[in-house]
């Protein structure tokens, strides 16, 4: 790094000079220049320092509102109603209205993301010491924070470095909120900038905090063969006693574990995991087990599996503890974020709590010591395992077709869900006995509980659902690969080349929530898809999670019918929603180590060379957390263009290009600066597609990139022509726009694409060097 | 009939959408537009009526009215194995996208829409794309022939059932043949 604080820290020492006892002393910081990389233009960016960057792709890829209300009631001069251009009190309009919303997701995604990585950091600084040296793949991972490189120009070496990297999230995460006070901003596209920036922060701060696990939980390291963890209610041995950790934050499960392991009881009893916790519990322990995505939570805990529920941090449901304390599991709230309302017993000996929440007399405790976390864990687990003997609240299916029979078919579920899941007429056939159309409801539930919120009558309608699917549910056995953290830098060197010259057709990151349109399985469908035909596939999260939880026609799961390298064909699960900027750093690595550009504190050159030269998409087909919106707004400031499933379009700005629009794509040939018209590619930033098929198509158009070479760009063609007339039925009607010379032209498509281009009086064009920057040009024209 | 949103929280607009009372409304508003389109979503072909798929009312209603058709998502392909062209394919957001520009001539090159009719896009989307040309396309007009109330859409049939639906798509292809 370039800049160290030095700090000392002195337990005890007698001296002749005296006794001195818990010292501790920082003195400023001393430059430490080691790095000789030259510092980029823009290291530590301020809220202005890349707007102009920003603007560049905000004028490429417009802003298309879709206000979800017409209202604003964010202060007190309102409500103010801003329909169709009226002003607000303040004088905001519903544009830049809109475009706030889109600024206020993405700081509270960044701001959710660097608080977790501070907790992370502060708690391992606190355990392991500043100078714990950070360790992400040994050598075969010299870069070792690109995202962090590339944003604050500091290369950090230890622990403590991260600290400093993490001051300069915070101090952008509450400028970029105070943007949100009224009368701060007036420009929506100001707005759009500055949630560009809330992206970059936000992936500094995922970076912090899975660099910092990695390096001392000893998470695999960059490894392609990361072992394989069971998945699935069906994994569960109920007979042991079984505790179940939800949310992202890894630490305290990390208590449970070294607390089982000391004790010898490392396969006594079964931790398993909902959401991201699950996905770093089993980096860290791979007998640790998945249970499946977060949209899983109610019926996990209302089947009574679980006889102690930690939870932590993010994506908890609010009910969560009110819910397990239907089935008499005890609670354990682990997170400063997330106390729950229950009394702090930190400080408490572990035994009375122990006793405590054994007996019953209190439902759930709050313990913000990971350590004790896991002694009171274990400890209550095993003593009220034999208790609890895994109540549940599921109701019979006999019972079902009783209840069923008191529905008044008002249809208030169905106009509650968000599924629109057709539940009257289930509920009907159920009463009438047969349970064939509530079952069908299984895979489409998402798990919400809305419709049990709207019913007059008080059906617990999702127990239904869950009771009716629980052959389908106790039957998942799959597997899941251990999030195997950033990409090697040999793997970067070894296909830099192909994926610049469009050789390997895209990168496709398929990150992000389960709140799916039909359940998982379209998911694996579009992994599978483009693993098939030679993509890289890279996930995380929950959906790293959905695309291993079905199989192929010999029995096989996604993770072991493919390989785990960053290569053609590969599917390789990062971890969790915090490694998600190892996908942004393969990319930036491909710039920094293939193309040998500079990373430090040079945002701007390096997301120009992304955008225009590695065709990455991001898809989040179940997107729907805050989060999942700054992570996204992450990819978009690289130019990384990102597609979201049907729900994804609450998010209610999308940011699209107009291939309709030539003027629109142009870019300069950095050899003679010569403006060369490039087309669509790619043709939007940020797009929800509807269906599936939709979403196939999409990706594999959205690979194209204007740097690609004529093999590249036929390679890419070639499968999106393919998906297209599989899908669509038909020809894409927009190929005149990617073909810059014959030779672009697939070739056992030739006749196809001769006709087409008759009929759109096509001209050839060159293959330029491109770039949306003037400053690259390196001969301007007069 | 109820003129509550359908899914229920889609509550928060102040100008809503006037109710058609009968399909023979619809069909002489229809018939007052200058560039009409109509946008088909993907669940053309997940709904239902009398044992048919929508998408068979929609050529039906289509082939009567002459309105150009725009299929989105994957659509077209629906429409042409069943023997229909629609005029345009784009996705969702694009079509929402280009009817906000005023510039925009429309898919023939012939003039921006005056009015853009939807149906069978899953109801959460449409109700946002009805809301952005509310907002941002202020000389535009829109209808919804979905048997869902949406209050974003400048007309909307109020929701109905599945046989009152089926009904007013075969009222209002009638009214155009004859
Ligand atoms: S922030 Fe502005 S638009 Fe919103 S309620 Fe206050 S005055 Fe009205
Ligand atoms: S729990 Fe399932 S059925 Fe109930 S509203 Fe949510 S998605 Fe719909
Ligand atoms: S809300 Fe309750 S009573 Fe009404 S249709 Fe649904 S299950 Fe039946």
């Amino acid at each position: 790094m370039t800049s160290k604080n030095v700090h000392i820290k002195i337990g005890e020492m007698k001296t002749s000079i005296g006794h001195i006892k818990n010292l501790e002393l920082s003195i400023g910081k001393v430059v430490d220049d080691s790095w000789s990389e030259p510092m980029g233009p823009t290291p530590m960016p301020g809220l202005t320092t890349l707007r102009d960057w920003d603007m560049k792709l905000l004028n490429k890829y417009k802003p298309f509102y879709m206000p979800d209300c017409d209202l604003c009631c964010l202060c007190t001069y309102g409500k103010c109603d801003l329909t169709a251009g009226k002003r607000g009190a303040c004088g905001l309009d519903i544009g830049a209205q809109s475009s706030r919303i889109v600024l206020l997701a993405c700081s509270i995604g960044a701001a959710t993301h660097t608080g977790h990585a501070r907790h992370v950091v502060d708690h391992l600084i606190e355990k392991y010491g500043r100078r714990y040296p950070l360790d992400v793949g040994g050598l075969n991972v010299k870069v070792e924070a690109p995202v962090t490189r590339l944003v604050t120009g500091i290369k950090p070496e230890t622990l403590g470095d991260l600290d400093e990297v993490l001051e300069y999230c915070e101090k952008q995460i509450t400028h970029l909120l105070s943007v949100a006070h009224t009368g701060q901003e007036a420009s929506n596209l100001d707005f759009e900038s500055k949630a560009l920036h809330a992206g970059r922060v936000d992936q500094v701060g995922m970076e912090v905090a899975d660099i910092a696990q990695i390096s001392t939980f000893h998470f695999p390291k960059a490894d392609p063969e990361a072992p394989l963890i069971e998945m699935g209610i069906g994994t569960v041995d109920t007979s042991k006693p079984v505790i179940m950790c939800i949310g992202h934050n890894v630490v305290p499960s990390v208590g449970i574990i070294d607390y089982m392991k000391d004790n010898n009881l490392a396969d006594k009893l079964e931790v398993v995991g909902l959401c991201c916790t699950a996905i770093d519990n089993t980096r860290y322990f791979n007998r640790g087990k998945i249970v499946g995505p977060i949209s899983w939570q109610l019926r996990f805990i209302r089947g009574g599996f679980a006889d102690v529920v930690v939870l932590d941090e993010q994506c908890v449901r609010a009910d969560a503890s009110l819910e397990a304390e239907r089935v008499k599991a005890p609670v354990i709230a682990a997170s400063e974020k997330n106390c729950i309302g229950f009394k702090n017993r930190t400080n408490d000996p572990a035994d009375e709590i122990v006793a405590d929440l054994v007996s019953g007399k209190v439902p759930g405790v709050l313990i913000l010591d990971p350590e004790k976390v896991g002694e009171v864990a274990v400890k209550v687990a095993q003593k009220i395992a034999p208790i609890r003997k895994k109540m549940n609240v599921l109701p019979s299916l006999d019972e079902i077709k009783a209840l069923a029979k008191t529905c008044r078919q008002c249809n208030l579920c169905q106009r509650n869900c968000p599924q629109d899941l057709n539940i009257p007429a289930a509920l009907k056939a159920a009463a009438e006995g047969n349970l064939a159309p509530l079952t069908d409801l299984y895979e489409s539930c998402i798990g919400c509980g809305r419709c049990e919120q709207a019913c007059p009558v008080k059906l617990e309608i999702h127990s239904f659902i869950v009771k009716a699917g629980e052959k389908f549910m106790l039957e998942e056995k799959n597997f899941c690969r251990a999030g195997r953290g950033a990409v090697q830098d040999v793997e970067i060197r070894s296909v830099g080349g192909p994926i610049v010259l469009g050789e390997i057709p895209g990168i496709l990151a398929v990150v992000g929530c389960a709140n799916y349109p039909h359940g998982g399985k379209d998911v694996y469908d579009i992994c599978r898809e483009f693993a098939l035909r030679r993509f890289i596939v890279m996930t995380s999260g929950c959906s790293a999670m959905s695309a291993g939880s079905y199989k192929n026609a010999e029995g096989k799961t996604l993770y072991e019918e493919f390989s785990g390298d960053f290569a053609a064909g590969g599917v390789l699960n990062v971890g969790s929603c915090v490694s998600n900027p190892h996908i942004a750093g393969a990319a930036i690595k491909v710039a920094n180590i293939f193309a040998k550009r500079n990373l430090r504190g040079n945002y701007e050159e390096i997301a120009d060379y992304i955008h225009n030269r590695v065709g990455a998409v991001g898809l989040a087909w179940g997107a729907y957390s805050q989060k999942a919106a700054s992570i996204a707004s992450g990819f978009w400031s690289l130019g990384v263009p990102v597609l979201v499933g049907p729900h994804g379009s609450k998010y209610r700005r999308m940011l699209l290009g107009r291939a309709d629009k030539k003027e629109d794509w142009e870019v300069y040939d950095a050899r003679t600066g010569d403006k060369v018209n490039v087309g669509p590619a790619p043709e939007h930033l940020f797009q929800t597609v509807e269906t599936k098929e939709e979403a196939m198509v999409a990706i594999a158009k959205l690979c194209i990139r204007p740097n690609d070479t004529w093999k590249g760009r036929s390679i890419k063609l070639s499968h999106y022509v393919d998906l297209h007339k599989r899908l669509y039925g038909t020809m894409p009607k927009d190929l005149h726009l990617f073909i810059r010379t014959m030779a672009d032209v697939p070739m056992t498509m030739k006749d196809e694409f001769t006709k087409i281009l008759e009929a759109k009086d096509w001209k050839e064009t060159v293959i330029p060097d491109p770039t949306l920057l003037s400053r690259m040009v390196r001969k301007m024209k007069e | 009939m109820s003129c509550e949103p359908w899914q229920c929280a889609e509550i928060a607009a102040t100008k809503k959408a006037n109710p058609i009372t009968k399909p023979e409304v619809a069909v002489a508003m229809i018939k007052k537009a200058a560039h009409p389109i109509l946008v088909v979503g993907s669940n053309a072909t997940e709904r239902y009526m009398e044992g048919r798929p929508l998408i068979e009312f929609l050529i039906d209603f289509a082939n009567a009215s002459k309105i150009p058709v725009v299929a989105t998502a994957h659509m077209v392909g629906e429409f042409l194995k069943r023997g229909y062209e629609p005029a345009d394919f784009m996705s969702a957001m694009d079509i929402g996208n280009r009817l906000v520009d005023p510039e925009w001539q429309g898919i023939d090159g012939k003039g921006h829409p005056d009015l853009a009719l939807f149906v069978g896009l899953p109801y959460y989307m449409e109700a946002l794309i009805l809301s952005g040309l509310k907002h941002f396309a202020p000389d535009l007009k829109t209808m919804t022939i979905d048997n869902m109330y949406h209050p974003h859409a400048s007309w909307s049939f109020p929701n109905g059932t599945l046989e009152d639906w089926g009904n007013s798509l075969k009222v209002m292809t009638t009214k155009f043949r004859c």
